[in-house]
């Protein structure tokens, strides 16, 4: 049922290293623009002892997490759509590997990548932020991977209905990046606007800010097990909707 | 050859939208021959294979392939074809033998990727990116995956559009190569001159539905029945014995050319024998057959090239 995901994947894998900038773009940017506000910032909050600000302690790991999944989401819209337009879908789908393996190969690698970032990343801010924070980072990459799964399926959506792949990655930007003004991450919810704040309460994002945030923070799973439900649903009816409109050719 | 269909197309329409794109369309294949879908750009050739293929449904009509509903069966039917895609691309940055090998993984019983790539010439592009390769490197390649599970039926969709005419002729050799091993080859081409040379039979679409199937030689015999003849003469006086042959219908004359055209299989051989009996001095004596296109012109009223 499954024939050829692991060849295809294992295939993607290295056709996306073989990219110009690919995984500098992806793990490499990432992790110097981390290890570089953590040089700016962190030797502060480590003086400022148990009075850093939550800025460093917690959003800017939020932040940064979250920007590697919609970085891996848009470079997934911008794949499909240059798969779809170059007819390599249409070829692969002429085969006996099934519509929905290629699919998930392709999510398989962007996951796979998010997570090497990740690791990437905490590994070098080790030296620049403060020791004193000892977030539970195997849940951490789980919750990260998760909110990942489920932005990805909005990927898939976007990528159904964008015609060229030159609009991909500008539309996938413009619909993705606002979500992330309203998340809370950077104003709290309850000062914003009433429209804003109603806009807040459906935007997906804001559920992988209030679900990260509440992981690092050593929170546990069980206060945000409704965070959780609210990403399954918006997986569940994006990729029934999706898996409608979605175009091969 | 034998006369076992091993496509069966009867009455199919597909439509988009408000565009018809096939209609009434029917034919066979027959096992063993390479069968050709010939007409214009539009014609509605890619729509009426990719409905053979199981790539797309058809609104109306029927269609067996090897015994198999495309729709259906599709993934039963995949195993026992090969398919090569008009203006298909892989991914740039994958290499020659990683496509193979990612097609043999894909077929139960898969030939040799290697021995493949050396029949198809493309031995020495295995490491090649595909992004590098010519055009008639990626069609050979296109053609080696079309091959790679040893399939019965083999679809070629515009397999040498956008080649030079040497990659075309060397195109052509490996398809015949694919009829010479037993399989049936399905084509599409909007060139003329290469369903002549490279078809057993084939079947003429315009506008979506089909003018005729027959051998390349029914076809012109049955569209194009004229034949010409040019004789050169400084002997202006022979146009007159030209005009007497039977069956001749009209001699244009220009500069010492005389155009003959005529019906019947015999028209040669009288106007040489009216050479002869006059004792007409010529310098050069030529024949001309109709082609496809003359055919194709004849039946539709417009030439295939637009």
């Amino acid at each position: 049922m499954l024939r050829g995901l692991l060849t295809l994947t294992w295939l993607e894998i290295k056709i996306f290293v073989r990219e110009p900038l690919g995984l500098i773009g992806t793990v490499g940017i990432p992790v110097l623009m981390f290890v570089l506000l953590g040089r700016m910032f962190g030797r502060q909050a480590g003086t400022a002892a148990r009075g850093a600000p939550d800025l460093i302690t917690t959003d800017l790991p939020v932040l940064a997490a979250i920007l590697i999944a919609l970085s891996a989401v848009l470079s997934l819209i911008t794949i499909i759509a240059i798969y779809r337009e170059g007819g390599i879908l249409k070829r692969l789908r002429a085969t006996p590997l099934r519509s929905h393996t290629i699919l998930l190969a392709h999510v398989i690698v962007k996951l796979l990548f998010t997570g090497l970032t990740l690791v990437a990343m905490l590994l070098a801010g080790r030296r620049y932020y403060p020791a004193t924070i000892d977030p539970p980072l195997l849940s951490f990459a789980v919750a990260l991977l998760f909110s990942t799964f489920s932005i990805i399926s909005i990927g898939f959506l976007i990528a159904s209905v964008v015609p060229t792949a030159r609009f991909a990655q500008p539309v996938g930007t413009l619909i993705l990046y606002p979500m992330l003004g309203v998340s809370g991450l950077f104003v709290p919810i309850s000062s914003l606007p009433p429209p804003a704040q109603a806009a807040a309460h459906i935007m997906p994002l804001t559920y992988v800010v209030s679900l990260l945030r509440g992981i690092w923070r050593g929170e546990g799973w069980a206060p945000h097990l409704s965070d959780v439900a609210a990403l399954t649903l918006v997986f569940v009816i994006c990729t029934m909707i999706s898996a409608r409109v979605f175009r091969w050719e | 050859m034998s006369q076992v269909s091993v496509v069966q197309v009867s009455a199919i329409r597909k439509a988009y939208g408000q565009l018809v794109a096939v209609d009434e369309v029917s034919f066979d294949v027959h096992q063993g021959e390479i069968f050709g879908l010939i007409g214009p750009n539009g014609a509605g050739k890619t729509t009426t294979m990719e409905c053979v293929e199981g790539l797309r449904a058809p609104d109306r009509g029927e269609i067996s392939v090897l015994g198999l509903n495309p729709v259906r069966d599709v993934y039963a039917l995949q195993d026992r074809i090969g398919v090569q895609l008009q203006e298909a691309q892989l991914q740039k940055r994958i290499k020659v033998h990683e496509a193979v090998g990612l097609w043999a993984s894909l077929y139960k019983r898969p030939v040799d990727g290697d021995r493949l790539l050396e029949q198809l010439g493309l031995k020495e592009k295995r490491d090649a990116w595909f992004m590098t390769l010519s055009g008639g490197q990626k069609q050979r390649l296109f053609i080696a995956l079309a091959l790679i599970n040893d399939p019965e039926l083999v679809f070629l969709d515009e397999l040498t559009t956008g080649l030079d005419p040497q990659a075309r002729r060397a195109i052509w050799e490996l398809v015949r190569g694919i009829r010479a091993r037993g399989k049936t080859v399905f084509l599409t081409t909007h060139l003329m001159e290469e369903a002549e040379r490279l078809c057993d039979r084939v079947a003429i679409i315009d506008r979506g539905r089909i003018i005729d199937v027959g051998t390349p030689a029914e076809l012109i015999r049955r569209h194009a029945p004229d034949q010409t003849v040019i004789v050169a003469t400084p002997d202006g006086a022979s146009a007159e014995q030209f005009r007497l042959i039977p069956g001749v219908e009209s001699v244009n004359s220009s500069g010492g050319r005389f155009t003959i055209r005529g019906r019947g299989d015999d028209l040669v051989t009288r106007v040489i024998a009216c050479v002869a009996d006059n004792r007409i001095k010529v310098t050069d004596f030529r024949s001309e057959r109709a082609t496809l296109e003359d055919v194709f012109l004849n039946v539709t009223g417009h030439s295939i090239r637009n």
